[in-house]
């Protein structure tokens, strides 16, 4: 079963706990400026949204690579960044239509989501829910059967 | 070593900006901000200084869990010699602020001088500058985070500022960060602000490395973690109904300061609760809660982000106000409703929206106006004075006092003095609800006694956050003990005093002693922190910090006599409640308490006890 990270802004708070795992994670250090995911704050709304890449099935980042330093992994179906291929070209962040693929310049190498190999430490780390890693046919579930629990055929039956 | 080891200390005076070395063998007796920061503070800055001169300095700090996954450790803490109260002052806030600072390398900023001029700092990772703020001079907070993140086109910078009020020298004016978020009480604002320091803006992308045994801390924090999902108050409680959620249960006991403490029962309590702020409103149908929100790194979020009755008479054609902003936590929504008789929630979350677009704090802002009401009642400020007419549950009074208040206008100048000093200058000092000049929170002394004690011997005036016995005596936690009562108050405030000046020097939010014990902690501050920290060393680096802390009060001139409560809570009882016929006795408590410190009795640390904590 392939399996995918599904975001359910509501549930977030903005504690940041999933960009520090992220950067544990893939740098060894607390460091949300590091991080994969971000979490985005729209104030005047009162909205944080967590975002990373989607792990698209037709990975523009990876057709756009000039060095096919972008690859699929064979049991996660993430897109993954072979570090020591990629030159940083950054061609990858300009075709990637989301944004989710990040050039870091000490590193002179570009990032992104790799799904921790099968076990992504955001979703670990998130104490809400927000962040859930699930059977990526099903990442629409939880909205479905929220909605399911609203259709009550009997009213419209008597009606 | 969770610190950073390095200090920035920024001469204002002469502009200049200078990279020191933490001491870390302080660090091993004070851990980390308020009471290492404090101990820097007594070791530079001469107790008798006028909090706002240039030989007053500011420090702005964090601790070692800041910047970690421990749950909340995302704090920062402002220590300076407090421009309401003249004690030693340590005022705490969340938000990113803290987190920001310490990824950029930095355990603490300490503040020496006063610029010629308005500047900001602007820290980027190890880069220190300061800027000319002319331009933000005169702004609110709001403003001065946007024009700031303009200036350097970055929105990811965090900015801790002072608004107006800082800058008119309202004495209780605070540091808000991250919009909405504050240092808030004792007047370090104004302090901030006598120095020309408009901000302070960081950028830290280089992270926190400095995790002494990284899986062990992983472990502790994940442990801790656990603990608030599981409990009560942590894990639904607050982040359903936030702080709020005291309102009615305060209420109920008696306990709710009503029109400046001679009620201790509010009518409309129930108008300004959590429960109101989740209902729907008549005039569009929205409820004022919007979502609630964390501080960095916290797994509670008990934040409240709200959005203002667009119809409401303080914002019409003030669209600038009718966004999501921070909403009313318990203390606020006390002090602006409770404490002065309003029982209008969308004009309480006006006043609050104030209070944060420029700096004041909400506690002593409005217990201030509550004592104003008073003296308005008893005739003694006339109508023609104050502008307006002024009784107990005028929320037009509430909101036009606010903005008058922030910009220095009219009576907002002697509102801006607080209770104390305005009380004295209408020959009524007695009807100031403070201790140390600082103002109550929301917690009256006579239903729930433990907090008479807690107010009277409050390093800082007059707080809830130095020894929270309501959880002890309202929750029971971690035991219960009987409110009504002053047997066995001596021991329980000492020891949340002492657990609590750990939890403020460590980096973690003190709501988390909801959940957790020190017990919880330590393992945390163990796996992070070089050196053997022990339950034993932790209790014992409380009890240092707050008996240093003692000792520069009464160096600053502070005695036993100020550790005393206003004539209305040892002489007036309550009227209705289980406390009915009760007044506090804190006369009874505090020689007591004096006894279990080891300290004399004129409330001096004995020669034992300070040799016994290496003082």
């Amino acid at each position: 079963m392939q399996k995918s990270l599904h975001i359910n802004a509501a549930k977030c708070t903005g504690c940041l706990q999933c960009e520090m795992a992220c950067s544990y994670e893939n740098h060894g250090l607390f460091n949300p400026a590091k991080s994969r995911i971000k979490v985005f704050d729209f104030e005047h709304e009162g909205r944080k949204v967590p975002y990373t890449c989607t792990q698209c099935a037709e990975a523009w980042c990876l057709n756009a690579c000039p060095v096919d330093a972008i690859r699929v992994d064979a049991v996660t179906g993430a897109k993954v960044v072979n570090v020591a291929t990629c030159v940083g070209c950054k061609v990858c962040t300009i075709a990637c239509p989301f944004g989710t693929i990040n050039y870091v310049a000490d590193l002179g190498k570009v990032q992104k989501c790799d799904l921790c190999g099968g076990d992504p430490a955001c979703a670990a780390a998130c104490p809400t829910g927000a962040i859930t890693y699930v059977d990526a046919d099903w990442t629409g579930l939880d909205k479905m059967r929220a909605w399911a629990g609203k259709t009550d055929t009997a009213t419209r039956a008597s009606a | 070593m969770a610190w950073t080891r390095k200090i920035l200390r920024v001469d204002l005076t002469n502009g200049t900006c200078k990279v020191e070395p933490l001491n870390m063998a302080w660090a091993q007796q004070y851990l980390g901000q308020r009471g290492l920061a404090t101990k820097y503070f007594v070791s530079e800055v001469d107790p008798k200084v006028d909090p706002l001169s240039p030989a007053n300095k500011m420090i702005m700090t964090t601790g070692p869990l800041t910047g970690t996954p421990a749950s909340t450790g995302g704090r920062y803490s402002v220590v300076t010699k407090g421009a309401l109260t003249g004690a030693i002052a340590c005022s705490n806030s969340g938000g990113y602020f803290g987190a920001e600072l310490k990824f950029a390398g930095w355990d603490m900023i300490i503040f020496e001088g006063r610029s010629p001029k308005p500047v900001y700092l602007w820290l980027e990772n190890d880069k220190a500058e300061l800027r000319d703020a002319g331009h933000l001079w005169g702004k609110t907070v709001w403003q001065t985070e946007e024009i700031i993140k303009k200036t350097h086109q970055d929105p990811q910078i965090r900015i801790s500022s002072i608004g107006r009020a800082g800058e008119n020298g309202v004495l209780y004016a605070c540091i808000v960060n991250d919009l909405h978020r504050a240092a808030g009480r004792s007047g370090v604002g104004t302090v901030m602000g006598s120095k020309n320091l408009k901000a302070v803006a960081v950028r830290g992308t280089l992270g926190n490395a400095g995790i002494k045994d990284p899986k062990a801390f992983m472990a502790a924090a994940a442990a801790g973690k656990k603990v608030l999902a599981d409990n009560a108050v942590t894990g639904q409680g607050l982040p359903t109904y936030g702080t709020q959620v005291l309102m009615n249960v305060i209420n109920e006991m008696g306990a709710l300061p009503t029109r400046n403490h001679r009620d201790v029962q509010f009518e409309e309590a129930r108008k300004i609760s959590a429960e109101a702020m989740h209902e729907k409103r008549p005039t569009d149908g929205k409820s004022q809660l919007v979502t609630n929100a964390a501080c960095f790194g916290c797994t509670i979020a008990c934040g409240r982000i709200s959005k203002i009755d667009e119809t409401h008479f303080s914002v019409v054609n003030k669209p600038e106000y009718w966004g999501a902003s921070g909403g009313l936590e318990y203390e606020a929504a006390w002090a602006l409703g409770a404490a002065n008789g309003v029982g209008d929630l969308e004009a309480l979350q006006f006043a609050n929206m104030i209070c944060n677009e420029d700096g004041m704090d909400p506690i002593s802002f409005g217990a201030t106006v509550g004592a104003a009401m008073e003296l308005y009642e008893l005739g003694i400020i006339k109508k023609e004075a104050i502008g307006m007419d002024a009784p107990f549950g005028s929320a037009k009074a509430l909101c036009d006092l606010a903005m008058m208040t922030a910009k220095g206008e009219g009576f907002g100048k002697e509102l801006g003095l607080g209770s104390a000093r305005m009380c004295a200058k209408y020959g009524k000092p007695e009807l100031s609800m403070s201790v140390k000049k600082q103002e109550f929170p929301a917690y009256d002394a006579r239903g729930i006694q433990g907090m008479g004690l807690t107010y009277a011997t409050s390093n800082r005036g007059a707080c809830h956050l130095r020894s929270y016995t309501v959880a002890s005596e309202v929750f029971g936690i971690p035991v219960k003990t009987d409110p009504l009562v002053t047997d066995g108050k001596a021991d329980l405030v000492k020891a949340f005093q002492d657990a609590t000046a750990v939890f403020d020097s460590a980096g973690i939010c003190v709501f988390t002693s909801f959940a957790w014990t020190l017990a919880d902690v330590q393992p945390q501050i163990a796996a992070a922190c070089e050196g053997d920290w022990t339950l034993e060393k932790l209790n014992e680096v409380g009890e240092r910090i707050w008996n240093m802390e003692r000792q520069f009060n009464l160096a600053a001139g502070f005695t036993a006599k100020d550790d005393d409560l206003p004539p209305r809570l040892k002489m007036e009882p309550a009227k209705v409640g289980p406390a009915k016929g009760l007044v506090n006795g804190i006369d009874k408590m505090r020689p007591e308490y004096y006894k279990t410190r080891g300290w004399d009795e004129q409330g001096v640390p004995t020669g034992d006890t300070l040799s016994r904590l290496g003082l």
